[in-house]
């Protein structure tokens, strides 16, 4: 399983789409400080490089599961493991689609409200307007995927920087939430929907985990196979160089964005399922959980890097941390110390595997 | 370059179009005194609202509207998000406006005090509602204390456990207001309940989506758990949630706090042994009732406690809709 990021790069070489590893690398051609050629240090590094993407993570997470083993005696159920499961496939959902906007080199700020609206509109459809749940599931993707394909217009053709773009989304979708649903949350759906997000599969295995992963493997196909899911490295690795190379810079940039809108939209008719409920203010803060599973998973804000198979890794390690705590009842107050003690440890640990620990991503 | 002369005409365009719809929406009245403006149609009240994105705000915020009609007055109500810097900015906005009086209901108790003193300085008067000022000459202050409220909650779930059992809490979010003082109303109930045990207690943030999650996690780690005590309606939905999933509906009790629709419904279906209803909506309506007393120049006590109800199976008709 670790070895398809590796594949993800050395592949692109072979294809010739990208001529550069890593961007800032070109930008100063000077050798890496005191990696000299032939030293003990060099051969250190390379041992580093040669470890799998995401080892880094990878390793937080088996330190976290073994510490959580030792520490509770209910953590390593399998009841427990679904829990989780069931509590991270939404921003898993989201944070596919995150990936992908991340190795473009773009951010997605407008997930979590995206979500927050497209789970309105199913659940003002579905209960105000009496439509069938079908109809008013579709309307949400729809809408969901409208909000990301706006993002991507205002990115490509309106020139905004992605940053400022989906903040206004998020503003936008956000307060669009509130207003069809009026500030409140709206429930009154049948169990069938319910079970969309809650249904056990042969007793053991929630629906939301089998449609978080389901997803996930069309996006690795994607990732790793279809032309288009290549060109993402190249255009993120370097803009000037993939549109001067013929790739549809736009094109791409617009389908990436689309489609993070729908998967936020799948996230919301999820969020609203499992709940029962249109919240208005669900997904709120999403955004950061989405940029901090990605990024943990090895991917660089600077675009041109990034795995799902690290960002599977990236939302274990949020879901766990969170569950982890709960069982082991820590105080609120500290949670929050310790989660980004360990989101700043995982990404320092796959720094310092590449050896760029000193240069910015 | 045609494109950025292009750019820059549709941004003043859009900036003119959104100052035109602020306009209509909140009336100017510069330069009016408030000893001129006897009949009611000529009064402006400024309504600071701490954040509009909780249900329990939002309908302040209707008996906000239901007085403003029934009154005549007009009401200017602002949205601080949650946000004290964007409050004092309100604030400031109302001063410019030259209200006859405000009515705040602070975010922060503490970070209010500058913007009341601003008020007393230009001779405005204040009113708080639910939340207080700590500082400042603030003329009346309707509320319920979270205080009792959180007394009241615990109280009731106790008593429907029969006085003995395994609790967990669910907490809101870390050092705001209502989560200190609903913890104080609850620490105060529970030395009067020695066989009630808090078995874990952990914060949700007042979300219901975090209290489905959270929920989960302590049903896991606490299997022969006997209740919730949640410090707001939408975590205590949420761990309803947690518990039809792990099918512990006959041996988990859930309580809530705030009196809200869902809450309401769920306490009919069985599934809340009760609400504690904070009557936000009445708060609403009356603080701007007492802000046009005020401006009349009534003189009111300084504290005015609103009720809480306990909304449980017995009186549950009575509220539902």
């Amino acid at each position: 399983m670790a070895t398809s990021p590796i594949n993800a790069q050395s592949n692109l070489f072979k294809e010739g789409v990208v001529a550069v590893e890593n961007p800032t690398a070109v930008a100063k051609p000077e050798p890496r400080g005191d990696v000299g050629p032939g030293s003990l240090a060099e051969g250190l590094a390379r041992i580093k490089r040669n470890l799998p993407t995401s080892t880094g993570p990878l390793v937080a997470l088996l330190v976290l599961v073994v510490a959580l083993t030792i520490l509770s005696d209910t953590f390593l159920t399998l009841t427990n493991i679904f829990n989780i499961g069931q509590q991270v496939a939404v921003l898993a959902v989201c944070a596919l689609g995150g990936t992908a906007v991340i190795i473009l080199g773009g951010i997605d700020l407008s997930v979590g409200a995206v979500l927050g609206l497209s789970g309105a509109v199913v659940g003002y459809l579905y209960v105000q307007t009496g439509v069938p749940m079908v109809v008013a599931v579709l309307a949400g993707l729809v809408v969901g995927t409208t909000a990301g394909l706006v993002n991507g217009l205002m990115i490509t053709y309106g020139r905004l920087p992605a940053f400022i773009a989906t903040l206004a989304m998020m503003s936008v979708a956000r307060g669009l939430a509130l207003v069809l649903l009026q500030g409140k949350p709206l429930s009154g759906y049948p169990d069938s929907f319910r079970n969309l997000a809650t249904y056990y599969l042969g007793g053991w295995i929630p629906s939301s985990v089998l449609i978080g992963a389901a997803l996930f493997a069309l996006g690795m196909v994607y990732f790793r196979w279809r032309p288009s899911g290549r060109a993402l490295y190249a255009v993120g690795a370097n803009y000037e160089v993939a549109r001067l190379s013929g790739l549809p810079v736009h094109r791409l940039t617009m389908s990436v964005y689309a489609m993070a809108g729908l998967l936020a939209g799948v996230g919301g008719v999820l969020t609203t399922a499992r709940l029962s409920s249109a919240q208005p203010t669900a997904g709120t803060g999403l955004e950061l959980d989405v940029i901090a599973a990605v990024v943990i998973g090895g991917a660089s804000l600077a675009g041109g890097y990034g795995s799902l198979l690290g960002t599977v890794v990236g939302v274990a390690i949020i879901g766990v941390l969170r569950n982890g705590l709960n069982l082991l009842n820590v105080s609120s107050f500290w949670q929050s110390v310790v989660i980004g003690s360990v989101i700043a440890v995982a990404v320092l640990a796959e720094n310092l595997r590449r050896g760029r620990g000193k240069e910015s991503t | 370059m045609r494109s950025t002369t292009s750019l820059k005409a549709l941004a003043v365009a859009g900036i003119a179009l959104l100052l035109a719809a602020c306009g209509s929406g909140a009336p100017v009245t510069e330069g009016q005194d408030a000893e001129t403006s006897a009949a009611s149609d000529d009064i402006t009240i400024g309504f600071s609202i701490s954040t509009m994105q909780n249900p329990f705000f939002v309908s302040m915020d209707d008996g906000i509207k239901e007085a403003e009609e029934e009154l005549g007055v007009t009401v200017i109500v602002s949205d601080a998000a949650d946000d004290a810097s964007k409050q004092a900015n309100d604030v400031l906005n109302f001063i410019s406006q030259g209200v006859d009086a405000v009515v705040l209901n602070p975010t922060d108790s503490d970070a209010i005090i500058s913007s009341v003193q601003a008020l007393n300085d230009a001779n405005i008067p204040v009113i708080t509602v639910d939340r207080r000022a700590n500082g400042g000459e603030v003329v009346t202050h309707l509320g319920t204390d979270n205080v009792i409220a959180g007394e009241i909650a615990a109280k009731t779930l106790f008593d429907v456990l029969g006085g003995t059992g395994k609790v967990a809490i669910l907490e809101g979010v870390p050092g705001a207001s209502p989560t200190i003082d609903r913890q104080t109303g609850f620490d105060n109930t529970l030395k009067d309940y020695p066989d009630i045990e808090i078995v874990a207690s952990q914060t949700a943030n007042f979300q219901r989506s975090e209290g489905l999650s959270v929920g989960q996690n302590i049903l896991q780690s606490q299997p022969d758990l006997t209740a919730f005590l949640a410090m707001n309606d939408e975590m205590a939905l949420g761990a309803v949630e947690a518990i039809r999933s792990a099918g512990l509906e006959d041996q988990v009790k859930v309580i809530g706090i705030d009196g809200g629709d869902d809450a309401i419904r769920a306490v009919q279906d069985g599934q809340l042994v009760a609400t504690i209803a904070q009557q936000s909506k009445l708060m609403g309506n009356e603080s701007i009732k007492n802000a046009l007393a005020v401006i009349n120049g009534e003189t009111l006590p300084a504290e005015q406690p609103v009720d809480v109800i306990v909304i449980d199976a017995n009186n549950v008709s009575e509220y539902s809709k």
